[in-house]
């Protein structure tokens, strides 16, 4: 019952998220319930409700509208009241900040100790208050507003809440890492700003922090920091306190940052949200090397203009107006000389963008850079890189140290154009999904957190690091590691039958001379008619099992039968009786060469039909290669196990519902998580083909052709793309057709007609 | 059907029940009301009618939508922080480098502050790697022995100091354990008198035992100061990240090179094996990392978790005995460790008294996932290894929900950490020399930051110690990486011709190859490379060709410089060929689409083959006709640029200077470094002519494949060979790739790729 109730609470937690306010809420906890009522009903209704006797369905069905009638009305008219004045303060969501509580500070509060540098996820992190979940997804409590003052009445922080600050909370509180329940939380996030170090009186901050009802040495505790340390020092890490909480922060160091404990985050720079870049495709730009910082140390400055003088053009090096005309912005101008270029525009006529440190490691431009698909060139020892636990920087930035600036020009000279274009895409990729905003920063955060609490459920590289459209394109095979398995596990062959006992029967005993052949499984798809006694069937060497089906579908050939307990597969039609024992053996061997790809014997072809505007079907005498037919295949047994379980969209019944298309299917499954093309072994010999059976007029095999167009069409449309890949090869045995004793050959019964 | 009666009828009253019950509920929820919620609504009132009630309370508000303008979190300077003064200004430069002759240091290292970049400017390739002299009388451990060889015999060693750019000391620092046999006494002023020792600057220092029991404290027993220390079972706090390297604990039986190959055979599915969990150890009843091991038992169920432990080791294990000793004992002894090792799905790995084991290697190379339970061990090669793709790591606090974890993860994730365990172990852990190359590259990027290797090609086949950086930083450069980037390679290549007689008439069989390649319709230029002692010949000897035709003097003249890697090929994938091959453009055309199937293989025309020779325990060669092979011959292959690169720099200087010296044996060399890296075959196309075999005995030049002594020399090679990469690379195929419709009954009309067949 416990059971039942919580789902029906989620459904109506559903609806009131929908429909947002307490009327709702309560309407829908009813209807919740009640609808969760029937859907118990809905799993047993077939077998329950029919059987029962018509007046006692009238009657109960009768009863329940009655009870629910008056629940609905009996809340409605004692709540009603409520539910109004409820309603009116949601929809005043808008809320000042000065409403929030006012905590003064005495000046004998406790400070937290300094930040532990030996702290580390198992020694300093509670990791049971995050607990098991199936989700594998942690909970994070933000503190309600407040605002702290010290005895006299003075603020701990010039700015209160900042503008980003509240935006990064916001999008906490709107994600799904968002609980407000402090019990469940895994991680808590203060109010309490401390973005940037010189806005904050530090032991005040810190006082704040310690008084937080849930502190407990800041176990926990994730504190938020991009501008850290202050004149004269410029610490690379926020010098509040802080004690055991863990920091986000933005210009870390090797000798701060806590590896696998904090998280190096990027400096926000407001010029995102304000300046919309769209993005240029890759490729070579105006400049070569740009530099763009106005407040270079002198000494950067001079060797950047030595790299000036000695490469002229490529190199252009800007600095702040000295003669803006009134009411242009000073921060969206840069001049060299007496040229003036928009910035953050200019960013994007460069290949490379200097990213040189300044009084702090962590600098804004980056993000600028990043955005405008410029690749950075950093130049900041000992820097921690934002994201860097996750962020493949090799790949979108080049990081040289601050003693080899003269030496830049050649450094970046040598790096391949090809590389370069994929480096602008990278950063730009970066900037989209990591730092164009105060949510995108804060959520990365959150989720490298949860990949370290959850390491078993981590985001992948290529999930972190692929543009969408690499993600889209690439492939990374299931079975990516080069074996040639052994030879003596041998193959299982499944043979799909519906009643040709008698050209099944010659099938099993030609396939039963075949060497490898480990055991026979005979899918009987018939449910009408039994298989023939045990005694009638063919007299063979290895075990022989017959599966019966519950339902005459196609796609139970290809379901991953426990009965197969080898690797590979060998699918054949029950009237597939011309191949001879050495083609198939042969077969087993290309198999175990390429065990990744369906190897096949007649193979089959998709062409663009221009006119059409379509693909086509192509099964002619072809130079080309892009599927093989299942009706005699060999394959892993792990794609029978996708085709059963991973068919993208509905592929699988609407195959079951044709009856047709199997094995295009297959081949698209198959070309699409490998990106590899099948094999097709052995020359064309005269099939009986699987899709000429019964089709005996020219006008049948016409519309034969055209239905399986229309799969490849449908399929194409299903998987976003075309994967079948064309080849012009097909594997044949080392010394087939050569001028050799054919006793010597080890297949040489091949290619018979 | 009336046997189902008394079922209906109890259905009836079980659904009467849940509808009353329901009604039960709804009534309840609106009289009584969910505490909660009511709570919920009381606080909001209460929160609207005091708003400085900061009384915590256990259930908040989402984060509200504040209406008040906000201020900036900095103020929109054109960059961050402004530099206002000299002082500042100051400071914003290499404000972190640290005092010199600070003792404390060491403790903090990082690249920038402890390692002098500049030594490394000193030699061209950048990273040098010097090894001091043994000294007579000092006593060298096996291992620490194998670990010197492996950098003496790796291409980064140098014997000069001076161009060196990283120290390794010949004193035995493996086992600092002071209560072992091989602990080395007095290392700290033997280290301190090393000549070139400087605080400890660009050194490495190997160490895969420290401390001692009880504390087992990571304690070299001397100061590495600012030497970067490769060591074993090293903890996150004791670590400097991106300085020091993790590696793994290694036996003292480890093979120096080649070592075992990963124990998977097959992707069997469904992935799972006839135990889920195993581990058997010792069980330590007390002191450090005892906890863990002592709660193991909650977990066992002698089913699919068999998790043994013993109290029997050490001499008064009785001493600490507690009662469940005894059954614990007993139990462990039914179980075989192997057994159960290559059994299971996964494998506990918790800490012992150190925080690695050698149980992670076994595990890795038994294709048996690790799960990792030794909080705060950094995992070996940490700093480059993805370790979430071959492992589970757990949180030794939660050793309860370890089951529950391991049950979860889906048999497609399974399949995928068990072929990456696969892929490190022998990618990076095979062997001795492995795990010292491993750890030098990872030192070399670090100096040659602008071109190292990208995690991709750590993580990814064939792995770091195959993709050389130096060669490209980027990916599409090499042939490994096509599928993951979704590009293909080009649909061009060049041709290199190797050329050792004069240009004397007009009907030798290079003009006829000239032509032929050339009119491909891949073709986008010809390399010449007038390897032979006469002087070039003049332009105008060289028929006229539709694609650009380039005349290289080769370097020294010797066999490896037709593997250089010319930067005038400008191709990725390069034809190979020797000056009297015979073949047809129809030929190459067909071998060259498959080439771009199989981008990291060769794809060549006549095949040889490799054999065991049991009687000699030798490897045998053989050009005999075979039903398989394994080699083809470079005198007529396509393969990917990037193999020139590797054959010139990543095979040491005595097997090129070997080859050089036969002037044979090259295309056996080629062969077995591409089948080293990719682990399989060399891929046969089918060709019109019996290539080789015709033309011995046609030409009248004294021909290197007619000499009698060029057969034993292969042989010779082949097992020079075999032995520097410590096992055979080679692999067999029995397949030839036709065109589609080769030797097909239908009309040659219809064929592409006629010209191969017809006679």
């Amino acid at each position: 019952m416990s059971a039942l109730w919580r789902s029906s609470e989620r459904a109506a937690a559903a609806c009131v998220r929908a429909l947002g306010g307490p009327a709702a809420k309560w309407l829908s906890r009813i209807v919740g319930f009640s609808m969760c009522a029937s859907v118990k009903y809905g799993s047993r209704g077939p077998a329950l409700i029919p059987r029962m006797k018509t007046k006692h369905r009238v009657y109960y069905i009768a009863l329940f509208s009655v009870v629910l009638l008056g629940l609905i009305a009996t809340g409605a008219f004692q709540f009603w009241p409520h539910s109004i004045e409820s309603a009116a303060e949601w929809s005043v969501d808008r809320r000042s900040v000065h409403d929030a509580p006012l905590v003064r500070l005495p000046a004998n509060s406790p400070i937290p100790e300094r930040g532990d540098l030996s702290c580390r996820m198992h020694t300093c992190f509670n990791v049971y208050s995050c607990g098991y979940n199936p989700k594998n997804r942690i909970k994070v409590y933000i503190y309600p507003l407040q605002r702290y003052v010290d005895e006299l009445g003075t603020p701990i922080s010039s700015t209160g809440l900042s503008r980003e600050y509240n935006e990064l909370l916001s999008a906490i509180s709107d994600s799904d890492f968002y609980t407000d329940d402090v019990s469940r939380a895994c991680l808590l996030v203060p109010s309490i700003d401390v973005l940037n170090q010189n806005s904050l009186r530090v032991r005040e901050t810190a006082q704040a922090l310690a008084m937080l009802p849930r502190w407990d040495r800041g176990t926990n505790h994730l504190l938020f920091n991009m501008l850290p340390g202050g004149p004269p020092d410029y610490n690379t890490a926020l010098d509040v306190p802080r004690d055991k909480a863990l920091l986000a922060g933005g210009g870390f160091s090797t000798w701060t940052y806590r590896q696998g404990y904090d998280v190096s985050i990027p400096v926000y720079s407001p010029l995102s949200a304000e300046v919309d870049l769209p993005e240029r495709p890759p490729g070579p730009r105006r400049y070569f090397i740009l530099s763009s910082q106005t407040a270079l140390h002198r000494e950067y400055r001079g060797e950047l203009e030595r790299l000036k003088e000695e490469n002229g053009e490529a190199v252009l090096l800007l600095d702040k107006c000295s003669n803006l005309s009134q009411g242009a912005v000073s921060s969206r101008k840069r001049c060299y000389k007496s040229q003036v270029f928009d910035y953050p525009q200019i960013l994007q006529e460069s290949s490379f963008c200097v990213v040189l440190r300044g009084a702090r490691l962590g600098q804004a431009i980056l993000s600028d850079v990043l955005q405008a698909g410029c690749v950075p060139v950093i130049l900041a020892d000992s820097y921690i890189l934002p994201f860097s636990e996750v962020l493949d920087w090799k790949r979108a930035s080049v990081v040289i140290p601050e003693d080899k600036l003269p030496e830049i020009y050649t450094i970046l000279k040598g790096i391949p154009h090809r590389q370069v274009e994929e480096m602008q895409r990278q950063a730009r990729w970066f900037w989209d999904a990591y730092f164009r905003s105060m949510k995108a920063i804060g959520l990365t955060t959150l989720q490298i957190i949860n990949d370290r609490i959850y390491p078993y459920a981590a985001r992948s590289y290529e999930q972190w690091n692929n543009p969408p459209v690499v993600q889209w394109s690439s492939v990374n095979s299931p079975l990516f590691l080069p074996l040639i398995p052994p030879r003596s596990p041998g193959f299982t062959a499944v043979v799909l039958t519906y009643d040709r006992v008698e050209s099944l029967f010659r099938v099993i005993t030609e396939i039963s001379k075949v060497p490898s052949l480990a055991k026979l499984l005979v899918v009987w798809n018939n449910q009408n008619k039994s298989p023939p006694e045990e005694s009638l069937w063919p007299k063979i060497n290895v075990p022989l099992k017959v599966v019966r089906t519950k339902e005459n579908k196609l796609s139970n050939r290809f379901f991953p039968y426990d009965e197969i307990e080898t690797e590979a597969v060998l699918a054949i039609d029950d009237d597939i009786i011309m191949l001879t024992s050495d083609e198939l053996q042969f077969g087993y061997e290309v198999w175990r060469e390429f065990p990744d790809r369906l190897v096949g014997y007649p193979g089959r072809l998709h062409l663009w039909d221009h006119e059409m505007g379509k693909w086509k079907y192509e099964s002619e005498w072809t130079n080309e290669v892009s599927m093989v037919l299942t009706g005699a295949a060999f394959y892993h047994k792990y794609f029978n196990y996708l085709y059963t379980y991973k068919m993208p969209g509905d592929i699988k019944n609407w195959v079951d519902a044709h009856m047709n298309c199997e094995d295009i299917a297959m081949n698209f499954l198959v070309a699409n998580i490998t990106g590899k093309a099948p094999i097709k072994v052995t020359p064309r010999k005269k099939f009986k083909c699987p899709e000429c059976t019964a089709i005996d007029g020219l006008s049948l095999d016409q519309t034969h052709m055209v239905e399986r167009s229309e799969c490849i069409n449908k399929f194409a449309s299903v998987f976003g793309t075309m994967p079948l890949k064309v080849v012009e090869h097909r594997a044949d045995p080392v010394l087939y057709k050569d001028d050799f004793p054919e006793k010597l050959k080890s297949f040489p019964n091949i290619g018979s007609l | 059907m009336r046997a189902a009666g008394p079922m209906q009828a109890k259905k009836r009253y079980l659904m009467l029940m849940l509808l009353s019950s329901g009604a039960c509920f709804v009534l309840l929820l609106c009289f009584g009301g969910d505490p909660a919620a009511r709570q919920g609504r009381v606080n909001r009132r209460a929160v609207r009618g005091s708003p400085r009630g900061g009384r915590p309370r256990d259930r908040a508000q989402p984060w509200p939508r504040f209406s008040d303008p906000l201020q900036r979190f900095a103020p929109a300077a054109p960059a961050g922080d402004r530099l206002e003064t000299e002082e500042e200004e100051e400071r914003s430069r290499r404000r972190h480098a640290q005092p010199d002759g600070d003792a404390s240091a060491g403790a903090r290292c990082s690249m920038d502050s402890c390692f002098d970049f500049s030594a490394c400017a000193r030699s061209r390739s950048g990273f040098k790697v010097y090894v001091y002299p043994r000294h007579k009388g000092e006593k060298i451990s096996e291992s620490y022995q194998n670990v010197l060889s492996a950098i003496e015999g790796s291409r980064f060693y140098t014997a000069d100091p001076a161009e060196a750019c990283l120290f390794v000391l010949s004193l035995d620092t493996l086992d600092r354990d002071q209560l072992s046999p091989q602990y080395v006494h007095n290392l700290k002023t033997k280290v301190q008198s090393q000549p070139l020792w400087n605080g400890g600057r660009n050194h490495l220092v190997f160490n895969l035992y420290s401390g001692t029991w009880p504390d087992y404290a990571e304690d070299l027993g001397f100061d590495a100061g600012r030497a970067m220390v490769a060591k074993a079972s090293v903890g996150t706090e004791k670590f400097r990240p991106n300085f020091d390297v993790s590696i793994p604990l290694f036996s003292r039986e480890h093979p120096r090179t080649g070592g075992e190959r990963g124990s998977l055979r097959c992707n069997t599915i469904p992935p799972f094996r006839k135990y889920t969990l195993v581990f058997k150890g010792k069980r330590y009843l007390t002191g450090i990392g005892s906890d863990t091991r002592n709660a193991l038992y909650h977990i066992h169920n002698a089913e699919d978790m068999v998790l043994l432990t013993t109290c029997k080791h050490g001499k008064d294990w009785q001493r600490h005995k507690d009662e469940r000793c005894d059954w614990d004992n007993a139990e462990y002894d039914r179980y075989d460790y192997k057994e159960m090792l290559h059994n299971s799905t996964f494998c506990l790995v918790p800490r012992g008294r150190r925080l690695g084991s050698f149980r992670f290697l076994e595990a890795l190379q038994a294709a048996c996932i690790p799960v990792v339970l030794s909080n705060g061990w950094e995992l070996p090669f940490s700093e480059i290894m993805d370790w979430n793709m071959a492992a589970v790591i757990g949180d030794e606090r939660l050793l309860l929900q370890i089951p529950s974890i391991v049950r979860t993860i889906r048999p497609e994730k399974i399949l995928a950490l068990r072929q990456q365990t696969q892929f490190l172990w022998e990618a990076y852990f095979s062997s001795v020399e492995k795990i010292v190359l491993t750890t030098l590259e990872i030192v070399r990027d670090r100096v040659l930051r602008h071109a190292s290797r990208s995690s991709l090609m750590w993580n990814r086949l064939p792995g770091g110690l195959f993709a050389l950086p130096q060669y490209s930083t980027y990916l599409g450069d090499f042939p490994f990486y096509y599928a993951q980037l979704g590009t293909r390679p080009e649909r061009r290549f060049t041709a290199v011709i190797h050329v050792v007689t004069p240009l004397v008439s007009q009907s030798q069989p290079i003009l006829k190859l000239l032509a032929a390649v050339s009119r491909s319709q891949y073709c986008a230029q010809i390399l010449i490379l007038w390897n032979c002692n006469r002087p070039l010949p003049p332009k105008h000897r060289w028929p006229p060709t539709a694609v650009p035709v380039t005349v290289l003097e080769g370097h020294g003249k010797v066999m490896s410089s037709r593997f250089l890697p010319y930067d005038t090929i400008a191709t990725d994938a390069v034809l190979s060929l020797d000056e009297d091959t015979v073949l047809s453009t129809t030929e190459v055309d067909f071998a060259f689409t498959v080439w771009l199937s199989f981008p990291e293989r060769i794809v060549g025309y006549p095949a040889r083959s490799h054999y065991w020779d049991a009687n000699k325990e030798r490897w045998g060669y053989t050009s005999k006709w075979t039903n398989d092979y394994s080699m083809v011959l470079t005198g007529a292959a396509l393969y990917h640029k990037y193999y020139h690169y590797l054959y010139t720099h990543y095979l040491p200087a005595s097997l090129k200077s070997m080859v050089d010296q036969l002037v044979n044996c090259e295309d056996i060399l080629m062969n077995f470094l591409v089948s080293a890296v990719t682990r399989l075959p060399p891929i046969k196309v089918t060709q019109k002519k019996q290539y080789k075999e015709t033309m011995m005995g046609q030409t009248s030049r004294a021909s290197r494949w007619a000499d009698p002594d060029h057969f034993a020399q292969r042989q010779t090679c082949m097992n020079k060979f075999a032995g520097w990469f410590g096992s055979m690379p080679l692999v067999h195929s029995q397949m030839r790739l036709d065109p589609v419709l080769f030797k097909d009954q239908v009309s040659i009309l219809r064929k592409k790729y006629r010209d191969i067949e017809r006679p």
